[in-house]
């Protein structure tokens, strides 16, 4: 069989949604309108950390349109499963709090009614019995003896196959820091950010005539959610139809399932469509955020620019729920020494668990942080040490054959060819030396 | 009491592909009764163009005019299955599902045309305008019209494919952390240069001059489109957002657009890119994952720009104007 | 409360809508008339997504009332597109690759409308200017400016310059 040729691919082809976005015929999750619908608005916790000793809904139930409440007993399996889902654990999110809630803005119970604004007023009279706990929010408070614990299994942290962090180990720091020439410390942080996307999350749910229920989501991952949603209602997987594919701006933050399983069950006990849409002030202040990171390097430099020994403790801020964020800790960890060769890495990456809105994937998730802390190091090594600040990355860039400091052989490495054309772009003139390298001239890698 | 320009870069590599692997997508493509090749998908287009993108893909594996593809997504009753729209992983994954499945489906096309055309199959290419043909004899072709009516009605076949791609899910060694976390890497360079207010510590950022690497570009413009906004992003990561300005303490946590701070049309610097193109070695057509790297490399581009203006190295997230003045103060001593 | 008729002008239709009181313009063009070009993005005026033309004038529909449109000229992106074809704006987003996820779309349509009725030949800083009130999370706004450039020139026959 002969090989296709390249026609389309490398081309600058119009969008096949543009028509649909400039007449304002795309449609949306919002757009999608049934009669009967209902409204779902959730009553949230308006403290970080409490015991929850009661809920009366005697007040709710008496606005004009109020249909029904849900708590966590109306919730067949009422505990997220995401990580499950991608081979990590445990889960220990609650759909629904039971006992107690571990941030300001966590979910308490739902209330369906005829109107959204019935549905806001009957959750606004809702009457919460709460018994204040003490709460932290810094991550390294969070780890220390006496602080307030989030976890049923007693620790704020996440288990890494038995170490209390994500651990790299490659060759011997210590060694390293005892023949550099300098040493240069660094702390850095970043701070907890929103997606924004201008469409919040949101979904509609209907029941159809033969038992199944159809979701309209903007969730960025169909089976993802669809299987979520099945494992915490108890329903077999084939009852749930998900349809969604056009999103109005993402960024990583509509991969929670944070809406469809509530809103199915509120359909599944009224037998109306439900839609639940997140408001603007609940995508802010209550829907995943990218988590702050805090990272401390460390690192033995030469003094003609090689960094032999890195070591870096970076502590993520996960808030009260796991969400996605163990897994973005190791990913961090896969990166946060950087596109560099260096012989010796030390990385401890913590997932570490606080009294704030959960952090979750964003566009970056894991890597925008550590590329930041780096990056803003490797400059300083380089003032430190009087060097300009392309030589320090020329000097230390990567190679095709190195080793990364995970053991991964270094493949379609470019950092080189990439630098030398910004560069080139922006007018900065390089050495021979360094417009002469390339990501193939280490022989044999850093193997040896 | 000035205005201070100061440039600053920063260098970065991006991972594609869910982390660990153990992410499949899969595509299944079939021909109508005209020659309209549907690619049945689950996923999802946030708006970065993976429609689009697939569309091209999936007609250069065909061999076919792009006009001649759909792409129908995202329903779990029609679509077969995809792990998501996120980590880098759409273009790279479903692209080379969508290879697969081409492969087989061109397979198909190119017997039933060798068969009407009284050749064997090797000796056939298509020209990627809707004709299939004998090599170096173009005037001995079929149309795709022609060819799907008689696949359909004359030889009882049906032009299509099943494909999927995942990476093994890797472990992680937990003593060492020793792990294959990616499929391949894109890499950045940026370029900033900013303007700093030593009166009021606002910084303006003048412009952010990239170099991308991203192994093949399926579409120019939607790439660039990336660049633009994810450099717009990245900006506003580093000098504006935040959910929590008093961090770690949760008080005045934003709720609206007037107090959630993001870049306005007024505020966007001139941005400039140059892309590289160095095929990955496992992405269709050498595709790396380019959509969430453009927001990386500005941000810390934008900080080393910041301590060469005026001598300070912010090291919290976000710069705002109270901590340049803080860290102007402190470097003159006062 | 008691229901309410008001009467206005709806993308050149008169219109005749019968809804509670303070009823916004954007629950009224969304769920009771079924036009779904006009979004919903924030409900508290920061975003722009909801923006209509009141005679003109861009105004956010998620803080207006419908009882202040009675009598007037209301336009939405409905009424912009025409029935074969696209307004040269339209053209323009399309052709500059201004939309990316496309959910600002329509707003960002309706206040460069505005913004070429009334002035013609904007400069740069104008059309900034005019965009500012609307959040684009996606595309950097650039491709939109330039594509408000580029409808304006097309506007005024000029065919690139």
């Amino acid at each position: 069989m002969t090989e296709p040729k390249l026609n389309a691919v490398g081309q600058s082809i119009q969008r096949r949604d543009g028509l649909g976005h400039v007449t304002g015929k795309t449609i949306y999750v919002d757009d999608i309108k049934f009669p009967d619908t209902l409204h779902l608005k959730m009553v949230r916790s308006p403290v970080p950390h409490a015991l929850i000793k009661g809920i009366d809904f005697s007040e709710a139930e008496k606005v004009p349109g109020f249909v029904r409440a849900l708590t966590h007993e109306d919730v067949p399996n009422n505990i997220y499963t995401i990580l499950k889902l991608i081979g990590v654990g445990p889960d220990e999110e609650p759909v629904l709090a039971e006992d107690r809630v571990r941030y300001q803005g966590e979910q308490i119970a739902a209330i369906v009614a005829e109107s959204p604004e019935a549905a806001l007023e009957a959750a606004g009279k809702v009457q919460l019995d709460l018994e204040e706990l003490p709460a932290v929010f810094d991550v390294e408070e969070a780890l220390k003896p006496g602080a307030p614990i989030l976890k049923e299994w007693g620790t704020n942290y996440f288990v890494y196959e038995g170490h209390h962090c994500r651990r790299v180990r490659y060759g011997d720091v210590e060694q390293g820091f005892t023949e550099a020439d300098y040493i240069i410390e660094g702390r850095y942080q970043t701070s907890p950010i929103e997606h924004a996307p201008t469409e919040t999350t949101g979904c509609l749910v209907k029941p159809e005539a033969n038992g199944r229920y159809t979701v309209y989501t903007n969730t960025q991952a169909l089976f993802f959610s669809l299987d979520n949603s099945a494992l915490i209602l108890n329903l077999p997987f084939n009852k749930l139809h998900f349809v969604g594919g056009t999103v109005g701006g993402g960024f990583g933050g509509k991969v929670d399932v944070i809406v469809e399983p509530i809103a199915i069950l509120a359909a599944m006990k009224t037998g109306h469509p439900v839609r639940y849409v997140f408001m603007r002030d609940e995508e802010m202040r209550v829907s995943s955020t990218r988590g702050a990171w805090r990272m401390y390097y460390k690192d033995g430099v030469m003094a003609d620019g090689r960094i032999v020994a890195r070591q870096v403790t970076s502590y993520a801020d996960a808030g009260a729920y796991n969400r996605h964020t163990p897994y973005a800790v190791t990913k961090h960890a896969a990166n946060v020494a950087g596109p560099y060769n260096i012989p010796n890495v030390h990385i401890d990456a913590h997932c570490v668990y606080t009294n704030r809105q959960p952090g979750s994937a964003m566009r970056g998730f894991g890597v925008t942080p550590a590329s930041f802390a780096l990056e803003v190091q490797m400059d300083k090594i380089a003032e430190t040490i009087g060097m300009d600040p392309w030589a320090i990355r020329f000097v230390n860039a990567y190679r095709n054959g190195d080793i990364k400091p995970h053991r991964k052989e270094v493949e379609d490495a470019t950092l080189i060819e990439t630098m030398q054309a910004a560069a080139e772009l922006v007018g900065h003139p390089l050495p021979e030396e360094y417009k002469a390298m390339h990501s193939n001239d280490r022989e044999g890698g850093n193997h040896g | 009491m000035a205005k201070v320009k100061g440039t600053g870069m920063a260098a970065v590599n991006y991972p594609t592909g869910m982390n660990l692997g153990g992410d499949p997508s899969q595509a299944l493509i079939h021909a109508t009764t005209t020659g309209t090749f549907i690619i049945s998908l689950s996923s999802t287009d946030l708006g970065q163009g993976l429609k689009t993108v697939l569309a091209q893909i999936g007609a250069d594996a065909l061999g076919v005019p792009v006009d001649n593809v759909m792409i129908d997504t995202a329903d779990t009753d029609t679509g077969p299955h995809c792990m998501g729209t996120f980590a880098s992983r759409a273009t790279h994954r479903v692209g080379n599902a969508i290879i697969m499945a081409a492969q087989e489906a061109r397979q198909v096309m190119l017997d039933v045309a060798a068969d009407e055309l009284e050749v064997s199959p090797e000796d056939l290419e298509t020209d990627g305008q809707g004709n299939v043909h004998v090599v170096g004899v173009p005037s001995r072709s079929i149309d795709l019209v022609s060819l799907a009516l008689a696949a359909h009605f004359k030889y009882a076949k049906t032009i299509s494919g099943r494909g999927m791609f995942m990476k093994p899910k890797s472990e992680v060694d937990p003593e060492t952390g020793a792990m294959d976390p990616d499929s391949t890497e894109a890499h950045a360079c940026t370029v900033a240069e900013v303007e700093v207010d030593t009166e009021t510590g606002e910084v303006k950022v003048l412009s952010i001059k990239s170099a991308y690497e991203v192994g093949r570009q399926v579409n120019p413009a939607l790439v660039e489109g990336q660049i633009t906004g994810g450099s717009v992003m990245g900006m506003s990561h580093a000098l504006m957002e935040t959910t929590a300005p008093y961090y770690p303490a949760i008080d005045h946590s934003p709720g609206s657009f007037s107090d959630y701070l993001i870049p306005g049309p007024a505020d966007i610097p001139v941005i400039e890119s140059v892309v590289l193109e160095y095929p990955s070695s496992n992405g269709p057509f050498g595709v790396k994952g380019v959509g969430e790297m453009t927001a990386n490399s500005p941000i810390p581009a934008i900080v080393n720009a910041i301590y060469n203006a005026v001598g300070v190295r912010i090291t919290e997230l976000p710069v705002t104007p109270e901590k340049v003045l803080r860290g102007i103060e402190e470097k003159n001593g006062s | 409360m008691p229901a309410k008729i008001v009467s206005f002008n709806l993308n050149g239709r008169e219109t005749e809508v019968m809804i509670q009181p303070m009823t916004t313009v954007q629950n009224l063009l969304r769920e009771q008339l079924g036009y779904t070009a006009t979004k919903v993005g924030c409900r508290q005026g920061g975003c722009g997504s909801c923006t209509v033309l009141v005679d003109g004038e861009p105004m956010a529909a998620c803080l207006l009332p419908v009882e202040n449109i009675a009598g007037k000229e209301v336009t939405t992106l409905e009424g912009i597109t025409p029935d074969h074809g696209l307004h040269p704006l339209q053209e323009a987003f399309f052709e500059n690759f201004a939309t990316q996820c496309g959910y600002c779309t329509p707003g960002m349509l309706i206040v460069s409308k505005a913004l070429l009725d009334r002035n013609p030949q904007p400069t740069r800083d104008q059309i900034i200017d005019a965009l500012s009130g609307n959040v684009c999370r996606c595309t950097g706004y650039e491709p939109i400016i330039q594509a408000v450039q580029n409808a304006a020139q097309r506007m005024n026959g000029h065919q690139g310059e």
